[in-house]
Formats: C-alpha cells, sequence, structure tokens
C-alpha cells in the first residue's frame, strides 16, 4: 500500500465522521494546549523571579544571622530573634580581598506618619552611604544617606517612591519631615522605582542612618543583614569562603555550624529555581493528566471504529490486504488525528499564554522546546494508543469479519 | 488449475473435535463453470474458504495454479488472493458511501497498481460486468442489489484472477435480478474464458453451472456434468 494511498483512506476514514473525529481531536488540542500553557507560565514566572534577583545586585553577597539548614533554603532563614551580627563584623569583612563594597543593614517596620498627615506601616532600614551602588539603588532626587549623617545621628530619611506616594500623594517630600515611631526626620532625598521582588518590595522602604536607627529608634546594637558588592563574579566564591571563615573567627564558632550565613545570588536563585521548576512540573503535570484522557479518547474512537468496520476489514483482506496494510491504516488514522490535535493544540496554547499576560499580567514564554515535546508527545500519544485497536483490526479473522452483524 | 487432494477440515473447540470436511478430492479445470452445492452445514462455506485461500485445511494439499497453498502464512495467502482469486459475496460487501469506481478498484490498491492504470482497468471490469455507465456517478449505497451485485463482480475481476469465487451471488437478490446476475457470470465464462466456481444451496442457482459437485456432511456426493443446464442467451436488461 503507497502512502498516498494510506493518506486517501485515512482522509477518507476521518471525514466520514466529522463530528466524532471532530470532538476526539479536541480531547487532544485541550490536553496539549494546558501543556503548552502552563509550561509557558511557569516559565515565564521563572524567567520573572531571575531578572527580579539579578536586579538586586549581580555580585551580591548576603550576610544573614542565623544558620541556613541544608534542604531548607533561603526563605526560611534569618530569623528575627537572632542577633549575632555587631557592627564590628562590618568592619572585618571589609578587609576581604574582593570586597567592592559593604552595606549594613538593620531593619524594622514602623508606622510612619508624615507633615501630610497620612501615615503608613513601612520597612525602615539603617543604613550606611554604601547601601546605594551595592544594592543597586539610584536616588532619583535630592542625595542619600553620607558618612557625616552616619556619625552625627542625623535625623534625615530617605524614601522609596512607593512609601513617598503613601505618605505625601504627588507633593515633592524633599525637605518635609515625617515622623517614624514618634521621632521626627527630614526627608533629604527619594529613590528611583526598582520594582518588586517577590515577597520585599524596595520601594516601598525608607533609609535612615544606621546609627540613628540602631541608637534612636531601634535601640539595639546588632543588624539584620551585611550586604557586599564583589569586585567580578569570579571572586565570589572566594569572598564567600573567607567571610565565612573570618566572622567563624570573631565569632569563635565552627564555620560549618555558624550562627550566621553567607549567601550569594546564586544561592537565593538556587532555591528560587527548585521552587518554580517544583511549580512548573506541577503545572504540567495536571495538563499532562488532560493530555492523557485526550489519548484515551483517541484509543476508545479506534476501538469503536475497528468494530463498526469490522465486516470493511474482513473484506479488505479478503481482496488481498495484509496485516500490515490493516494496522498501517488504523494506526495512520490515529497518529492523522493526535497531529492535527498537537497542531491545534500548539497554536492554541500559544494563544492562551498570550491572553494570561495580556489579562492577568503573569509573564509567560513559550519555549521551542516545549513545542518540540507537545509534538513528540502528541505523535507518541497517537502510535501508543492507535497501536491496540491497529492490531486488534489487523488480527481480524478475515472469515470470521465478514460475517460480522 | 485446481486439485484438492483428500482435503480434511477439522476445527477443535474445547474438548470436542468436529470435522466438517473428509476426504475432499477433486480437480478444477481452467475454464471450467463450477457450482458447489449442498445444503447449509454440509461444509460447502468452509470448503469455499479454503479454496478462496481465506483457510488451511488440516491435512491434504490444495494445489492452485502450481502454488501448493496449504501451509501458507496469513500474509502469504494475502498475497495469493490478490493475484489469483476474485471474490463475490452474498452480502455484496461494498464500502459505504464510496464512488463505484473506488470500489472497483480497491484491490489495485493493495496489488501495488499505480493510481493512474487503476481507473483504466475499473471501467474495463465495470464493462465485462455489464454495469451500465449512467449508474458510474452514483455512490455505493444510492444502487439497487443487482447493481451493487454487479459492482462487486467488477471488483472481482479488476486484478484479472485465475478463478472467480462467488459465495450465494443472488442471497440476497430476487428471482429477477439473481437471474440477470447468473447471467452475467455464464457470459464472464463463455465470452470471457473465466473459471467460475459458485457455492450455493440452490439447486435452481446450480443449474446455470456446467458441472455440479454435491456436498453432503463434509463429503463429495455427487460430481458430474449438468444434464439440465440452464443457458441464458444474452443478458436480459437490468
Amino acid at each position: 500500500m503507497k502512502i498516498s494511498d494510506l493518506l486517501t483512506e485515512t482522509y477518507r476514514a476521518l471525514s466520514a465522521n466529522k463530528a466524532r473525529s471532530g470532538l476526539t481531536i479536541l480531547g487532544i488540542v485541550i490536553g496539549i494546549a494546558s501543556v503548552i500553557a502552563m509550561i509557558a507560565i511557569g516559565q515565564g514566572a521563572s524567567a520573572t523571579i531571575q531578572s527580579s534577583i539579578q536586579g538586586l545586585g549581580s555580585n551580591l553577597l548576603t550576610i544573614v544571622p542565623g544558620s541556613l539548614q541544608p534542604g531548607r533554603g533561603f526563605v526560611s532563614s534569618g530569623r528575627g530573634a537572632a542577633t549575632t551580627l555587631k557592627n564590628d563584623d562590618v568592619e572585618a569583612v571589609r578587609q576581604i580581598e574582593g570586597v567592592a563594597g559593604i552595606s549594613a543593614e538593620l531593619q524594622r517596620r514602623f508606622q510612619i506618619i508624615s507633615s501630610a498627615g497620612n501615615n503608613t506601616n513601612s520597612t525602615v532600614i539603617g543604613t550606611l552611604p554604601d547601601y546605594a551602588p551595592v544594592r543597586n539603588a539610584a536616588v532619583a532626587e535630592g542625595s542619600f544617606i553620607t558618612d557625616a549623617h552616619v556619625r552625627s545621628l542625623s535625623r534625615v530619611a530617605v524614601l522609596g517612591p512607593t512609601a513617598a506616594r503613601d505618605l505625601f500623594g504627588e507633593d515633592d517630600p524633599l525637605g518635609k519631615t515625617i515622623r517614624i515611631n514618634k521621632i521626627n526626620f527630614k526627608v533629604i532625598g527619594l529613590l528611583a522605582t526598582k520594582g518588586s521582588s517577590g515577597f520585599f518590595n524596595p520601594d516601598d522602604t525608607i533609609f535612615v542612618p544606621l546609627s540613628a536607627m540602631q541608637k534612636v529608634l531601634a535601640g539595639a546594637d546588632y543588624l539584620s543583614t551585611i550586604a557586599i558588592s564583589v569586585q567580578s563574579k569570579d571572586m565570589m566564591p572566594q569572598v564567600q569562603d573567607e567571610a565565612t571563615t573570618a566572622l567563624a573567627a570573631r565569632h569563635r564558632v565552627d564555620p560549618a555550624n555558624a550562627d550566621f550565613s553567607v549567601v550569594s545570588q546564586a544561592d537565593i536563585l538556587g532555591t528560587l529555581t527548585q521552587v518554580t521548576t517544583t511549580f512548573t512540573i506541577f503545572l504540567a503535570s495536571i495538563a499532562g493528566i488532560s493530555l492523557l484522557v485526550g489519548g484515551i479518547g483517541i484509543m476508545n474512537m479506534m476501538l469503536t471504529t475497528v468494530t463498526e468496520r469490522t465486516r470493511e476489514i474482513g473484506l479488505r483482506k479478503a481482496i488481498g490486504a495484509k496485516k500490515r496494510d490493516i494496522s498501517m491504516q488504523f494506526l495512520a488514522e490515529a497518529v492523522t488525528l493526535t497531529f492535527i490535535g498537537g497542531v491545534a493544540g500548539v497554536a492554541m496554547g500559544w494563544i492562551i499564554s498570550y491572553a494570561v499576560t495580556y489579562f492577568a499580567g503573569i509573564a509567560t514564554s513559550v519555549s521551542l522546546a516545549s513545542v518540540a515535546l507537545a509534538f513528540g508527545v502528541s505523535a507518541a500519544i497517537g502510535i501508543i494508543f492507535g497501536y491496540y485497536p491497529a492490531r486488534r483490526a489487523a488480527g481480524l479473522n478475515p472469515i470470521e469479519a465478514l460475517r460480522y452483524e | 488449475m485446481i486439485s484438492c487432494r483428500n482435503i480434511v477440515k477439522t476445527y477443535i473447540n474445547g474438548d470436542t473435535q468436529t470435522t466438517v470436511l473428509k476426504d475432499v478430492f477433486f480437480d478444477i479445470a481452467g475454464g471450467e463453470f463450477v457450482a458447489i452445492m449442498g445444503p447449509s452445514g454440509s461444509g460447502k462455506s468452509t470448503l469455499m474458504h479454503i479454496l478462496g485461500c481465506l483457510d488451511t485445511p488440516s491435512s491434504g494439499t490444495y494445489i492452485l495454479d502450481r502454488h501448493d497453498v496449504s501451509a501458507y502464512s496469513d500474509d502469504e495467502l494475502a498475497d495469493i488472493r490478490i493475484k489469483k482469486i476474485g471474490f463475490v459475496f452474498q452480502a455484496f460487501n461494498l464500502l459505504p458511501r464510496s464512488s463505484v469506481i473506488r470500489n472497483v478498484t480497491l484491490p489495485l490498491v493493495y496489488a501495488g497498481v499505480p493510481g493512474s492504470a487503476r481507473e483504466k482497468r475499473g471501467m474495463t471490469a465495470l464493462a465485462q460486468a455489464a454495469f451500465p455507465e449512467a449508474f458510474q456517478g452514483h455512490l455505493s449505497n444510492q444502487l439497487s442489489g443487482g447493481m451493487m451485485q454487479r459492482v462487486a463482480i467488477a471488483r472481482a475481476l479488476v486484478n484479472n484472477p485465475s478463478i472467480i469465487l462467488a459465495d450465494e451471488p443472488t442471497g440476497n437478490l430476487d428471482t429477477k435480478t439473481g437471474e440477470i446476475v447468473l447471467a452475467t457470470f455464464q457470459r464472464l465464462h463463455r465470452d470471457h474464458g473465466r473459471t467460475i466456481i459458485l457455492i450455493t444451496h440452490e439447486p435452481y442457482v446450480a443449474e446455470h453451472a456446467e458441472r455440479i459437485i454435491h456436498i453432503r456432511d463434509g463429503s463429495i456426493v455427487t460430481d458430474e456434468r449438468n444434464s439440465r443446464r440452464r443457458i441464458i442467451q444474452r443478458d436480459p436488461t437490468p
């Protein structure tokens, strides 16, 4: 039997019952489209997280108090009660070769009232002038905290754009006064928008000198974070190791079980990538179930077709069709159904991904790999779920098939 | 053309063994028109399946055109069927909702005949089966029983087989239409020298053949020239 004959026979057989073929194809379309859309959403989420982590500063090491337990990841770390990082630790770390800048931070949430009468509950970070270069923070108006401010415990504040809007609306906040925990601070600068990074919104933050934070607002002598920017990416592991050793020696603890953790961007990225990968696999496997159901639909239709066409199969065998001719014919029908379903499904998955981005604002990315995967899977489904009915048809005894009522 | 030597066919169903054909022995020469007649349960259908290479005997040899097909595999039998045998069935067995020409040329698809040659051979076969040209545009389900059987005869002729095997070809037709179909077989035999084997339970139908093999309970009872042969001189108009 020639390929052209096979295609003609397949076309005739499938177009003989268009509604049934269409509905069976629909099952595959939905399956493939959901796999493509779900993978696109998962990969889009992963790409968004990666770019926002990179936005935090690409050569950044973060030292947080408390120990990170292996496998529990970054998110569970840094419980507020740990008070093991001190100001002296900053100077120790600054000595390490390869450190470009260092930002010591103490972070608290406070109720803040503006002179305009608005109030908000925001994160207040007490920090050093190096915060801006280390954390990629750009000043839009006014100036950032200076060394002089830190030395003199100045009550000055720099506002993130969201915090500024919450407190002063459309008014220019420069030179105005805000009350943090009932203490007056003068606004000296305004930061540029940076965008949210997951759980933490750096725009909804107010910065004050570290000394003012520790002595005036919090009444504490410890730090919540030390951020280090490293001169180049290659030096990251080395600086990470040296910082760990130096601090462990200062704290007189075993580096393997320290009371602090030095975390690189790669660590954070790794943890979050793990989360998004799990999330993607979860979504894709739910979508995969619908693809499987679509495949069962194909098998169901093919089995019905074989039963309905038993006499025809008997006749074809009587006039000389070989087993292979018959099984190829039914296999071709099943594969054609899934192939059409696959093409339509890829198109539909693509449209769904765009619709999700357009209407829900969730970034999606349809990768060529997921399209190839969907095609491969749909072809495999056609062959797997078409094989059994085709074999059943080919194995029919022509004498019994011709007598079949 | 055909030699059956001591053909036995036994079916085993659990513990019971049923012998359907017992030591069947006969020859059919090229160009003969033979009727195999017997009541239902006589084993004539089983014999037809063996002659048509749809089944193989349990013992004995069946030689078709110098091929000993007694022990052929399914696919080898299929190959023989393409080349040597044209079937005409009681129930016509046409492809539903398909054109006349597609039905007729279906065996050529499996015989590997190129598409361009198929239609020509189909038209020749239709002409031999006396299928009126006016009906050629119809679909198979729009035809009357007699017309459907003519399409089936053309389909049996299209691959130019050694023998035509007709299994109760008039069983689903009224007497007048049946007569037309039988006349077609007689004409194919007389004018085109076709070897035709007609399987039937009706003596009236069998009397159209030259030779009648009478079979009962799996054995040949009589095998003789047909003395009361009905000859239809011309195809009656359909």
